[in-house]
């Protein structure tokens, strides 16, 4: 069954991200990014991730949509069609793609309980959860207190990235206004 | 190669196939745009694949109930992969925004988004450059 839910799931990922490379409608592309990150949030549930399912329903089908259509309101609407041939790029994805899944066949089952993942520290945080953080969703505890200097470099990383958008983005309409002052300027000096 | 392998190895290889897809963009389309939309695919491809390595069979979400008398007999799923991939998400709509802010610049210094128009501009101003500095020096440059 669950087998069955993933290959659903899969089936409709494969066909939006297929359709994001066909469209040239930049607008219906951004809308079916957001698509996909639902159905990515809706796969995540089902592998027993649902923090993470929640985060990326919030942060990849709301968020990033938002800075998206900013962004095209700012830019152009359509994509033009690319000069260059498309079989070099296909050929490297082929090729990565090979590497990828022979990588994989080394890999445990999926769902193995004795794979290496889960016979490590898991099962400590598991255990010691309950006595040392006494809160019931332990993917809290390990996010707020285990690795919270995880969290804190996070922060620091988002906080660094939203200096750099303001400073990247704040003279946006000063550099026009003062460029439509220059344009004015020049023709009156040449009439 | 049995049946119990393909199974087990069926969903790394769908999510590979769907990281394929997002690097096939990235690397085959020209809009700067559509660029980051295919990274974004790539990367939640990635994160599915990581949270499944978490997985385990028959396990339900790392959450105890509210009283904690956690019964020994329920199998629960990896958290430590859920933590990580948490924090890489919001990591990485923060890179997301920081590309579309310099795709916004981009788009303000050349007027287009397209990869092919850029390089043209950018060779043009290159050619200009070597014809000015080739006369000033008084021969081709």
């Amino acid at each position: 069954m669950q087998t069955f839910i993933d290959i659903v799931l899969f089936l409709m990922l494969a066909a939006t991200a297929i359709s994001i490379v066909r469209t040239k409608s930049l607008f219906a592309i951004v809308m079916l990014s957001g698509v996909f990150s639902l159905l990515s949030a809706l796969l995540l549930v089902t592998l027993d991730a649902v923090d993470v399912a929640f985060t990326e329903a919030a942060v990849g089908a709301g968020i990033s949509t938002v800075l998206m259509l900013g962004t095209l309101a700012l830019t152009s609407r359509t994509e033009k069609p690319s000069s260059h041939s498309n079989f070099v790029p296909f050929v490297v994805v082929l090729i990565t793609g090979a590497a990828l899944i022979y990588g994989t066949l080394d890999m445990p089952n999926f769902g193995d309980p004795n794979a290496p993942a889960h016979v490590h520290v898991g099962p400590d945080y598991l255990e010691r959860s309950v006595e040392e953080i006494d809160v019931p969703n332990v993917v809290t505890s390990i996010l707020a207190s285990y690795r919270g200097f995880d969290t804190l470099g996070e922060t620091a990383v988002v906080f660094t990235a939203g200096i750099a958008v303001l400073l990247l983005i704040s003279g946006l309409r000063r550099r026009r206004e003062d460029e439509e002052a220059d344009e004015v300027d020049d023709n009156e000096g040449q009439s | 190669m049995d049946f119990d392998f393909i199974i087990g190895h069926l969903n790394y290889w769908l999510f590979i196939v769907l990281m394929m897809t997002g690097l096939y963009i990235v690397i085959a389309k020209g809009n700067l745009v559509k660029k980051i939309v295919g990274l974004n695919i790539f990367q939640t491809a990635v994160f599915m694949f990581y949270i499944s390595i978490g997985k385990v069979e028959n396990g339900t979400a790392p959450i105890f109930p509210m009283d904690m008398n956690v019964d020994p007999s329920v199998a629960y799923s990896n958290p430590l992969p859920h933590v990580l991939i948490l924090t890489a998400i919001v990591v990485g709509i923060a890179t997301t925004s920081l590309g579309l802010a310099l795709v916004v610049r981009i788009h303000e210094a050349f007027g287009t988004i397209e990869e092919d128009d850029l390089l043209k501009i950018e060779r043009d101003m290159a050619t200009r450059e070597y014809e000015l500095h080739g006369s000033a020096m008084g021969g081709r440059a």
